[in-house]
C-alpha cells in the first residue's frame, strides 16, 4: 500500500476494540482515514462495518454496557474520539452521520437544515438563511425546494429527503461525514444523485461510507476496507481491492464466492 | 456450480478449442513447407475463418460477461486476459496462413536446401503456444515464465536462418527469391513465438495482478 505525499491523514483507527456488553464486536482494528477522500467499508452482514462507523461519532454511547478500547485519533488536534474524557456531543458537531433510511425531523425543510445551528444557539435569521441556502445547494437540493422551504420535509420524495439529511449534516460544517448505506432505500437515479453529491462534497470534507453495494464502493471510494467477523481483513486503494486484492477472503467476497 | 462459474468454465473451454485450431494451423503450415504438400496448405488457409469466428465469439462473450456479471478481482482479470489472448491467437492464425502462402509459392520451385532450423523453430513455437494456454487455464505462473524464457531460443534460431540465407543470396543471386520467402517464414515463426510470449505475460497478470509487459526480465 503506497501513499502519496498529498494524502494526509484525517483520522487513524489504532488497535480499536469494541464490546457490546460481553460481545467482542471489533477486534484490533487499524485503519488510516485520508483527508478529503472517500473510504468505503465493505463486508458481509454482521462483520462490524456499521459498528466501526458508529464509533466515529460515538453513537454507541447511547446504550449502557458498550465499551471502547484503543484509539480513533482525529487530526489535526490529535484527540482520541473514543477517549473517556471526550464529550460525544462535541464529536458529533465535527463528525456527522447520514443513515440508511432518510430521517428528516417533523419540521419544515428550512428548519430541518437550520436545526443543528439552532441547537448551537445560532438564531440570527440572516445567517441561518445563508447557511440553509448554502447547505441545500451543497446537497444539490436547492433548486427543487427553494420555493417551498416552509413546507413539511415529509412532502419530499425519498431521494430528496436523503439529500435533505445530507444538507442538514453539511449545515454544521462537519469535518467527517459518515454514511451508513445511504442509498440502499433509493432508486438508481436518486442513488446517482447522492453519489455525485458525495464526489462534490469530498472536496471540503472526509467521507466514510458503509455499503453493501460493491459497485457503489468501486464507483465512488478512493480507499476500501474489507471486514469480516469483527476484523479488518484488508485495506487498500479501491482500484487495487477490486482488481487484484491481496487476501483470498477479500477475493472470495467481492467475486461472490463466499463460504 | 453457480451460473457465473459455469460461464467462465465454458469461456475457458472455448479458448482452448481456439488454441488447438491455431496450434494445428502452425503445425500444418510448416509441414506443408517441409513435405511440399500444397493440399495441407490450402486446407489450413480454408480453415482460418474458424479461428476468426472464435475470436469474435470469445470477445462477444467477454463483453457480455462484463456487462451482465460485473466481474471483480480474479474474475475480472480472467475475462480481460481472455480478450487479449484471443487477439494474439487470431494473429497467430493469420501468420500460419502467411507461412502456408509462402509454402505454396516455394513448393513450385526446386528446393533451396533441406529445412533444419525452420522445423526446429516451429517445434519450439508450437510448444510455447500450447504451454502458454496450459498456463492460462491452470493459472500456472511458473510455466508462463518458462514460455517467456523460451522466446530467446526462437529469436536466436531466426538469426541463424537469416545468416545462412544471406550466404546463399550472396553466393548465387538466382536463389534470392526463394531465400527471401524462407526468411519471411522464419520471421513469421518468430512473431508467432512473440504472440505466445504475450499470452504468457498475460498469464502472469492473471495470477499476480501485475503487468510485466515492457519490463526487463531477470537474468537467466
Amino acid at each position: 500500500m503506497s501513499v502519496n505525499n498529498s494524502e494526509n491523514l484525517k483520522s487513524e483507527v489504532k488497535a480499536l476494540n469494541f464490546y457490546y456488553g460481553d460481545v467482542h464486536a471489533l477486534k484490533g482494528i487499524n485503519i488510516p482515514v485520508f483527508d478529503k477522500k472517500i473510504t468505503a467499508l465493505i463486508g458481509p452482514s454482521g462483520c462490524g462495518k456499521t459498528t466501526l462507523l458508529r464509533c466515529f461519532n460515538r453513537m454507541h454511547d447511547l446504550y449502557p454496557n458498550n465499551r471502547y478500547e484503543g484509539e480513533i485519533l482525529l487530526h489535526p488536534d490529535n484527540i482520541n474520539i473514543v477517549g473517556k474524557s471526550i464529550d460525544p456531543i462535541e464529536i458529533r458537531m465535527r463528525i456527522s452521520m447520514v443513515f440508511q433510511k432518510p430521517n428528516p425531523f417533523p419540521k419544515s425543510i428550512y428548519e430541518n437544515v437550520a436545526y443543528g445551528l439552532r441547537v448551537r444557539g445560532i438564531n440570527k435569521k440572516r445567517f441561518l438563511d445563508e447557511k440553509v441556502e448554502a447547505s441545500l445547494k451543497g446537497a444539490a437540493l436547492w433548486h427543487e425546494v427553494k420555493d417551498r422551504l416552509y413546507e413539511s420535509a415529509f412532502n419530499l420524495s425519498g431521494g430528496q429527503q436523503q439529500r435533505l439529511c445530507i444538507a442538514r449534516a453539511l449545515a454544521t460544517d462537519p469535518e467527517i461525514l459518515l454514511f451508513d448505506e445511504p442509498t440502499s432505500a433509493l432508486d438508481p437515479i436518486s442513488t446517482a444523485k447522492i453519489e455525485e453529491l458525495m464526489m462534490s462534497v469530498k472536496e471540503q470534507l472526509t467521507i466514510i461510507i458503509v455499503t453493501h453495494n460493491m459497485q457503489q464502493a468501486a464507483r465512488i471510494s478512493d480507499w476500501t476496507g474489507f471486514m469480516m467477523l469483527g476484523e479488518l481483513i484488508e485495506f487498500d486503494r479501491t482500484s487495487k481491492i477490486f482488481t487484484a486484492p491481496h487476501e483470498k477472503l477479500t477475493e472470495d467476497y467481492i467475486t461472490g464466492r463466499f463460504g | 456450480m453457480p451460473i457465473f462459474d459455469e460461464e467462465l468454465k465454458k469461456l475457458k473451454e472455448t479458448i482452448l478449442k481456439m488454441g488447438a485450431l491455431v496450434e494445428s494451423a502452425i503445425r500444418d503450415s510448416i509441414r506443408s513447407l517441409v513435405d511440399r504438400e500444397n493440399e495441407l496448405a490450402k486446407a489450413l488457409i480454408e480453415r482460418d475463418h474458424q479461428i476468426n469466428a472464435f475470436d469474435v465469439e470469445i470477445d462477444e462473450e467477454c463483453i457480455r460477461l462484463i456487462a451482465l456479471r460485473q466481474p471483480m478481482a480474479g474474475d475480472l482479470r480472467f475475462i480481460t486476459t481472455a480478450m487479449k489472448i484471443t487477439t494474439d491467437l487470431e494473429r497467430m492464425g493469420d501468420l500460419a496462413v502467411n507461412i502456408a502462402e509462402r509454402a505454396i509459392e516455394l513448393n513450385e520451385e526446386p528446393i533451396l536446401k533441406p529445412y533444419i532450423d525452420i522445423p526446429k523453430m516451429s517445434q519450439i513455437a508450437q510448444g510455447m503456444t500450447r504451454d502458454s494456454l496450459d498456463a492460462f487455464v491452470r493459472r500456472d505462473k511458473k510455466l508462463a515464465m518458462d514460455v517467456i524464457m523460451r522466446d530467446d531460443e526462437v529469436d536466436d534460431l531466426k538469426l541463424e536462418v537469416l545468416r545462412e540465407l544471406l550466404f546463399f543470396m550472396v553466393q548465387d543471386p538466382t536463389t534470392t527469391s526463394r531465400a527471401m520467402k524462407i526468411s519471411f517464414v522464419a520471421q513469421y515463426l518468430e512473431r508467432i513465438a512473440d504472440h505466445a510470449t504475450n499470452i504468457a505475460e498475460m498469464v502472469i497478470y492473471l495470477v499476480e495482478g501485475k503487468i510485466i509487459r515492457h519490463m526487463a526480465l531477470p537474468e537467466k
